[in-house]
């Protein structure tokens, strides 16, 4: 084996890799917030609503990435829908994970106590004020562990970009082996590098699991200290 | 302020239903209910379980939508507005939320916030919906804790605090907004016997101080010492109401009449209790 191939490409391979972290990042940042849209609906929109959401979300459950993003890349013209490979590969990964946060969202709202959502409209809060301030805040302590499970499998779905041409690791690291024959030394790099995300993914999660942990049995964020003028006379 | 109707003895009638309904699928929960209830009163509703006191005071803050009849909040028909011909529609959140504006609530599982100090679950809907500045929500949070005795927990995490520390919070969350009238969905249900007394307590004050309250309870002794007028319901129907001493001592129906009986041999140390109507009260 002989991994000067790697050196020999390495700035090539550094911008796949960057660019493999972007669209990851990218495409978890729209999954997430049209995730959590389409779980808020469902929360409150009308019959009609909530059965067309819950379509969409079988018909993306039901069929593979690679079919939805070929149709969205390649069948996206015949609806006059004309993508670059990055813009397609971002939305792609976005409508794909978002029926998946949008579940892992919807078993956060429902785990809130309706009783507290009670005491809060009787409080005269908004329902946004609700979702905002009184679910969110409780949920996603409860739910990071999944969610931070399924940002790291969006981040292995990453490579199905490379087939419509976006110039991620894979797409590069496959190349430079066609290239130049060294076809092992490539498709052991390509696993070192998403071993990186990942393990990076999963330290992130940790870090965070721990903070939100601290957080819900109220060891980190110890109320405010008072300022003077606030303490009641 | 609006102009209340009156009662024929010329009181402010702060919470009415008239001929109200609930039914839950095919199973009528509450039947025919009429209650009228003035400012300041104390009204306690006691009733078996499933009798449907819980659903009748839910039903009363539009927390479960009637079916039939009216409610009216300081003259306001709650949760419905009228539509074109004759027929009604729930009402849109904001007008639902402006209709029961000078109402508040204590449940029987408190329901704080866990992740908010106690003065932020107090200072909450002081922001948010009265839009009142921190400082000055802390400051009126702080005075109504102080209300409750809990001054020195302001800074605390609500699990930390006993069933009763929780559940006088609730109250002060509920007082800060300045209500009118005050529903307590059997607030000392889930305390452990000792801590009873201090919820109680801080309602006897509420009380004394003229809130209008209703109460659904098990707790017959504070019926008997602070409520002005005992309703006692049973199978959705109000079958009997009135002062209680008058209601414990002389039960006109034999209904509740079994019921004191099953309560005071529930709650007697000694067999030689007096069994009969409830003169121990």
């Amino acid at each position: 084996m002989d991994f000067s191939v790697l050196t020999e490409h390495a700035g090539e391979i550094g911008s796949g890799f960057l660019m493999t972290l972007w669209t990851w990042i990218g495409g978890v940042a729209l999954a997430l917030a049209a995730g959590l849209v389409i779980a808020v609906i469902q929360l409150s929109a009308g019959p009609w609503i909530r059965g067309a959401l819950r379509c969409y979300i079988e018909v993306i459950r039901a069929t593979p990435f690679l079919v939805q993003l070929f149709l969205l890349y390649y069948g996206g013209p015949s609806f006059g829908l004309s993508l670059s490979p990055m813009a397609a590969g971002l939305i792609g990964l976005g409508l794909y994970g978002s029926v998946y946060f949008a579940e892992i969202f919807r078993t956060g709202f429902t785990s809130i106590p309706q009783g507290q959502i009670e005491a809060a409209q009787m409080l005269g809060l908004t329902s946004r004020q609700i979702v905002c301030r009184v679910q969110i805040p409780q949920m996603l302590v409860l739910i990071l562990p999944a969610l931070v499970n399924f940002t790291t499998i969006l981040g292995k779905e990453t490579p199905v970009l490379s087939i419509i041409t976006v110039p991620e690791l894979t797409f590069v690291l496959t190349g430079v082996g066609a290239e130049t024959f060294a076809y092992v030394e490539t498709l052991l790099a390509l696993c070192v590098g998403y071993f990186i995300l990942a393990e990076l993914c999963s330290r992130l999660g940790q870090w965070l699991e721990r903070r939100a942990s601290l957080y819900l049995t109220q060891g980190v964020r110890t109320p405010r200290t008072l300022k003077p003028q606030e303490t009641a006379a | 302020m609006s102009v209340l109707p009156l009662t024929k003895n010329g009181h402010e009638v702060m919470l009415e239903a008239r001929g109200m309904s609930k039914r839950f699928g095919e199973h009528t929960v509450l039947r025919d209910i009429s209650l009228s209830i003035q400012r300041s009163e104390v009204v306690c509703l006691i009733g078996p379980s499933g009798s449907g006191k819980s659903t009748l005071l839910r039903s009363l803050a539009f927390l479960e939508a009637y079916d039939d009849g009216e409610v009216f909040v300081e003259g306001e028909l709650l949760g419905y507005d009228r539509a074109q011909g004759g027929r009604r529609v729930i009402s849109r959140p904001a007008r639902l939320r402006e209709v029961r504006r000078n109402m508040g609530m204590v449940f029987q599982q408190f329901n704080l916030w866990p992740h908010m100090s106690v003065a932020e679950n107090v200072m909450e809907a002081l922001i948010r919906g009265r839009r009142l500045s921190r400082a000055k929500a802390r400051k009126l949070a702080l005075e109504t804790l102080e209300k409750v005795g809990l001054v020195d927990k302001a800074d605390a995490w609500p699990n930390r605090l006993s069933g009763g520390q929780q559940q006088r919070v609730a109250i002060a969350r509920s007082l800060a907004m300045s209500p009118a009238i005050m529903l307590f969905d059997e607030p000392t249900s889930a305390l452990d016997p000792e801590l009873v007394g201090e919820v109680l307590q801080v309602m006897k004050h509420l009380a004394e101080e003229g809130m209008t309250m209703v109460v659904v309870t098990h707790e017959m002794g504070f019926a008997a010492q602070v409520a002005d007028r005992v309703v006692f319901l049973d199978g959705g129907q109000i079958v009997e109401q009135g002062a209680p001493a008058k209601l414990f001592r002389e039960p006109s129906s034999p209904r509740l009449a079994q019921f004191l009986k099953n309560y005071l041999e529930r709650n007697s140390l000694f067999d030689d209790r007096p069994a009969a109507n409830g003169t121990c009260l």
